[in-house]
């Protein structure tokens, strides 16, 4: 259990007064509160330290008997056996006021040393009954392009507990799904929570994604570019026949309507899928092809 | 109107320790909208993270109404510049690899 030194975090020294330590926490507070810094997970561990290291500093006693055993906090266990019943004492009364982010989420340190919180403000059973909703939950879900072409159900196992969802197809990568009244549970009876749930989408295919747009390039082979042809290639479900018009020059794209991604939401409604040729230029051509090309640049002379 | 649907804001003085004229302010400079149900003000249980999260920025950071206006709009900005470079990033991919 490393010893964690609150001054430092509070960016004050050993012999800091109680309006500086308030001023400190302040100012930090403003910078990291999770309010402030919705999703931003730093900033959500650097909130819990500074509240932390305001618990303790702004209360006197606390002060104290951080200043006099914490870095000696090695002998934790003979300290706390000895102190047992001194840690009973009532915290609840001089928390910090973010009750709704830090409760229960101390350092090992600050636990050993002072125990665990025992409320938090606000959403208590001091409410008087009045019915809160449940907290908002957040989760992410790792899916490939493959599975999100078609809109499809899903059983995902959050904080235990099982939701089979529809995950609509062309949900988009980075985008945010709400699903109302199943994240935390009401208080007093009031509403669920919602679930938030941001998609990350791994493209395994070979085809690139733009908005609803796919785009993809096929090599060509010299001779049906020159002269024309069919092909058939591949569209991200299935494939197609295509016919290639003689002069096809490289890097020529084609739009295939229809046959890009699903857009999300709109049944039926597709993108487009653009189709770049690369002109391949035959390797280890024999004699005979040498001569024969020789000729052919004989009658276009640049 | 459904009652069961509002919360008084009576209720949410005495929980939160603040005046009710905190929450007629955030109702005139249009953060909040309080209905009248039953004779009593009330706002609407599906604003109650929006509440307190100005609750919060209120008693904890010391933010007045005017404050806590500006921070919403900016979180607002901020939301809509993520999503933004989102969108931005899932077009970059394309040129990636």
């Amino acid at each position: 259990m490393a010893f964690i030194d609150y001054y430092k975090i509070l960016g004050i020294d050993k012999s800091a007064s109680a309006g500086d330590i308030k001023k400190a926490y302040r100012k930090l507070a403003r910078k990291y509160h999770p309010d402030l810094n919705p999703s931003d997970k730093e900033a959500e561990r650097k909130f819990k330290e500074i509240n932390e290291a305001n618990e303790v500093l702004s209360d006197p006693e606390n002060r104290k008997k951080y200043d006099e055993h914490g870095k000696d906090w090695k002998h934790a266990e003979e300290f706390e056996r000895a102190n047992q019943q001194q840690r009973q004492y009532q915290r609840g009364q001089q928390q910090s006021p973010f009750g709704d982010f830090g409760g229960g989420d101390y350092s090992d340190f600050f636990e050993s040393m002072f125990g665990g919180r025992t409320s938090s403000r606000g959403r208590t059973s001091s409410g008087g009954g009045v019915k809160f909703r449940g907290q908002d939950l957040n989760a992410s879900l790792n899916l490939n392009l493959k599975d999100v072409f078609e809109t499809h159900k899903r059983t995902l196992t959050i904080n235990g507990k099982n939701i089979r969802l529809t995950i609509p197809a062309g949900v988009k990568n980075g985008q945010v799904i709400k699903i109302k009244g199943h994240g935390g549970e009401g208080i007093n009876g009031g509403p669920k929570g919602d679930l938030n749930i941001t998609f990350s989408i791994e493209n395994n295919t070979k085809f690139k994604l733009d908005g609803d747009n796919l785009h993809t390039t096929i090599d060509l082979d010299l001779y049906k570019a020159v002269l024309g042809g069919e092909i058939t290639v591949d569209t991200f479900d299935g494939k197609v026949k295509l016919k290639i018009a003689p002069e096809t020059q490289n890097g020529a794209k084609v739009k295939l309507k229809g046959k890009g991604f699903p857009v999300y939401k709109k049944e039926g409604s597709f993108g487009d899928l653009y189709i770049t040729y690369q002109v391949i230029i035959p390797k280890n051509i024999s004699e005979k092809e040498k001569q024969l090309f020789a000729e052919l640049a004989k009658l276009r002379p640049s | 109107m459904s009652k069961e649907k509002f919360i008084p804001l009576q209720k949410l003085c005495e929980l939160y320790k603040v005046e009710m004229s905190f929450f007629s302010g955030l109702n005139d400079i249009g953060l909040i909208q309080i209905s009248l149900v039953e004779e009593s003000h009330c706002i609407h249980q599906d604003k109650i993270n929006d509440i307190e999260k100005m609750i919060r920025m209120h008693l904890d950071l010391n933010i007045n109404i005017e404050g806590i206006d500006i921070a919403f709009n900016l979180l607002q900005k901020i939301d809509e510049l993520e999503n933004e470079i989102i969108t931005i990033k899932n077009r970059l991919r394309i040129y990636e690899n």
